[in-house]
């Protein structure tokens, strides 16, 4: 299975970290305001992130 | 073929007028003195497909009323004053988000409990002014059982035409008196449906002003997906502040009915011709200016009756009109002075005003507004 | 894989008007997938919601939507049920709107045991107005109404479903986001009266007022504190004490308002 590809959509982000703080292999960091991608090879594709986000600003793609 | 004849309370008259105008749903909460309402339509309702449900207060009887409505179905509620008090958040609603739907008052005495077996109309003001906000009102008051029925249906109409709550307007004389009255067969009176929109649901917009002051309403259910707020709501339903569509929203609202006044209107006149002092009065006290009027006139006094059936809007035309020709106005009215401000404020002047107020529970009698006269006059 | 939410929501609402960390939106996701499990078609789906900040979620998605009065959804939903019962009918709305002003419809809705889906946003407090304690608000904390604290005793909304008669009550947080849909669908399932309560944040007027640094410590109290019913139920009285139990917490089988007034008019056409 290939690293799945994480996929921000800035304008939604409203950067509450809820996605960073509960990411289990820190995949991903705050860049001020916004979460950005930092290790997206360490991406397992638990869906914590996607799951909880409540701005329908990040998704994970396996394909 | 001979008319079918029955006895009929007020009440009664005009649940059953309700079901002929295509009333499928009601929701409603015990209270004195409409309650009739309530029980004609729980059994009736059942036997042509319809729904009946008591909701557990006031205002969730009309809150039931308009999610039926929503769905397509002609919708009833009944109250008296302190359940449409109630009521008053949820009118509101169906204003702005232009519902349709009938509201009958079954006026009592007031302010609260009041006098709950009493004869009231102190609810005049209230059906034009009851909720927050400037809105447009219809409300509809008649005076015998047959009118009760007839009025019922019309309310329906008004209110599927204009897409906004329509109020009845009786009081608990003409609510529990019985009369017979012709039941008209199907066809006999005018049944206007709503209308469905003339577009796809994919160009459908719930408050559209392309379609003229009064867009369609689809039904929820039937394919045409769209919101509804109680918020100032641009034209495709969903909330603005804009300055300028909110504006527009409401003034359209409110030229549903203010453009078309003549269509709404309906009065009755009774030996208004000559008449140099005219009665003007509603639904139960309108029967005791008539037999005052015909009394007067044996007299010889020039004394007629003006009777808005249609109570709001307020005849202003016809109302301006007769002041031109009386010497004086007579406002007899089961309150202490409501409709008489709305008299004064379109006669300005022009002739003299005299109101009967009465408060006690007890009718205004004719020998009371004759006396009136002849003290003024 | 990523869910589709585009599919169920109106084009170009987003972004929402949630504040940051706000635990409607996960509320919102868990909502949609639920309605894709249930497989629910949209013009046959009514969602229904009062006043207040979860109460603006039907704007955002592609239903039947109604926002209502303050506290009058379920009312209303009552009637769009009763007028037409083959519509899926949902409501959605948060605590204050549902159990403090709507209190008296809530509970009804419940005893009738109509079949409707009310999932509701329990955030401890009134949002929108800024931060007032709601009859959720837990006896003590800070809101704008209650600077000394709060001296109120707290509504257990699930408690309060089932004491009334709702036949399906479950409870989740915002946490447990994967649970959220899950729960739903379960109530969107039951024929009757489904309550979800799903505990959620208002990290803007509830958090700061009683001291949560972020919406993920007052997200990470829901991870403690949350219980299983499965191992709630071998725990006293006193271990349960400031947990949260979680997951199906009533499911009975009792008749259907609708169906029961469909006896009604056979009978009555039946004389």
């Amino acid at each position: 299975m290939s690293t799945p590809r994480l996929e921000i959509i800035e304008q939604y982000c409203k950067g509450c970290s809820i996605c960073v703080e509960f990411c289990p292999t820190n995949v991903l960091e705050m860049d001020g305001f916004l979460v950005k991608v930092v290790r997206p090879e360490a991406c397992i594709g638990c869906m914590q992130c996607e799951l909880r986000c409540p701005d329908f600003a990040i998704k994970v793609h396996k394909d | 073929m001979a008319k079918k004849i029955a006895l009929l309370q007020g009440n009664e008259a005009c649940a059953y007028g309700a079901l002929y105008a295509g009333c499928r749903f009601f929701g409603g909460y015990p209270i004195t003195p409409s309650t009739e309402v309530a029980e004609v339509m729980a059994k009736e309702l059942p036997k042509n497909g319809g729904k009946f449900i008591q909701m557990e207060d006031e205002i969730a009887a009309i809150a039931s009323v308009l999610g039926a409505s929503l769905t397509g179905a002609k919708a009833l509620t009944a109250s008296s004053g302190p359940g449409i008090s109630l009521k008053q958040e949820l009118i509101g609603y169906a204003c702005i988000a232009e519902i349709p739907c009938v509201i009958v008052n079954v006026m009592r005495g007031g302010p609260s409990t009041g006098m709950p077996t009493g004869p009231s109309q102190s609810d005049i003001m209230q059906a034009r002014w009851g909720t927050h906000g400037d809105h447009a009102a219809i409300a509809v008051a008649p005076a015998s059982c047959q009118e009760i029925f007839s009025e019922t249906v019309r309310a329906f109409n008004l209110a599927e035409t204009y897409r906004m709550p329509v109020q009845v307007l009786l009081d608990e004389i003409n609510g529990h008196m019985r009369e017979r009255i012709e039941l008209p067969e199907p066809g006999d009176l005018e049944i206007i449906d709503r209308q469905t929109p003339p577009v796809s649901p994919d160009q459908y917009l719930p408050y559209d002003p392309s379609f003229g002051d009064i867009p369609p309403l689809a039904a929820f259910g039937s394919g045409y997906r769209f919101h509804v707020t109680g918020l100032n709501k641009a034209a495709d339903g969903f909330p603005t502040t804009k300055a300028k569509l909110v504006d527009a929203e409401e003034r359209r609202q409110l030229r549903k009915v203010e453009a078309n006044r003549e269509l709404i209107e309906k009065n009755e006149e009774h030996m208004i011709e000559d008449a140099e002092i005219v009665i003007v009065a509603i639904g139960t006290i309108s029967r005791s200016a008539r037999n005052a009027v015909n009394q007067l006139r044996e007299q010889g006094m020039k004394v007629g009756l003006f009777r808005p059936i249609t109570l709001w809007p307020f005849p202003e035309r016809r109302i301006a009109e007769l002041a031109g020709q009386a010497k004086a106005m007579i406002i007899p009215e089961m309150n202490l002075g409501q409709m008489i401000l709305e008299v004064e404020r379109i006669v300005k002047g022009a002739c003299d005003l005299h109101g009967i107020g009465r408060v006690d529970g007890e009718p205004i009698t004719p020998s009371q507004i004759m006396e009136k006269i002849k003290e003024v006059c | 894989m990523s869910f589709d939410y585009d599919k169920y929501l109106r084009p170009g609402k987003l972004p929402h008007i949630w504040c940051p960390g706000c635990g409607h939106g996960i509320i919102l996701k868990g909502l949609l997938r639920a309605i894709d499990a249930c497989e629910l078609n949209k013009d046959n789906t009514a969602i229904v919601s009062g006043i207040g900040c979860a109460s603006r979620l039907p704007g955002y998605v592609d239903f039947n939507t109604l926002h209502t009065a303050h506290g009058r959804a379920a009312a209303f939903a009552t009637g769009i049920k009763m007028a037409k019962p083959e519509m899926n009918v949902l409501v959605v709305g948060g605590d204050g709107d549902g159990v403090a002003i709507g209190g008296n419809h809530f509970i009804h809705a419940c005893r009738r045991n109509i079949d409707m889906t009310y999932v509701i946003c329990n955030n401890f407090i009134y949002g929108m107005t800024g931060g007032q304690f709601s009859p959720c608000t837990p006896t003590g904390d800070r809101a704008s109404t209650t600077p000394y604290g709060n001296p109120d005793p707290v509504f257990d909304i699930s408690q309060l479903a089932i004491g009334a008669g709702a036949t399906f009550v479950a409870r989740s947080t915002s946490f447990h986001a994967a649970q959220i849909d899950k729960l739903i669908a379960e109530g969107i399932r039951h024929k009757g009266m489904a309550v979800i309560e799903i505990l959620d944040d208002c990290p803007t007027t509830y958090g700061r007022r009683n001291k949560f640094r972020s919406v993920v410590d007052m997200m990470k109290r829901f991870k403690e504190q949350a219980v299983p019913v499965a191992k709630a139920e071998k725990m006293s009285k006193e271990e349960l004490d400031s947990k949260i139990v979680t997951g199906i917490l009533h499911r009975e089988e009792r008749p259907e308002y609708c169906e029961q007034y469909a006896q009604v008019v056979k009978t009555a056409r039946s004389l």
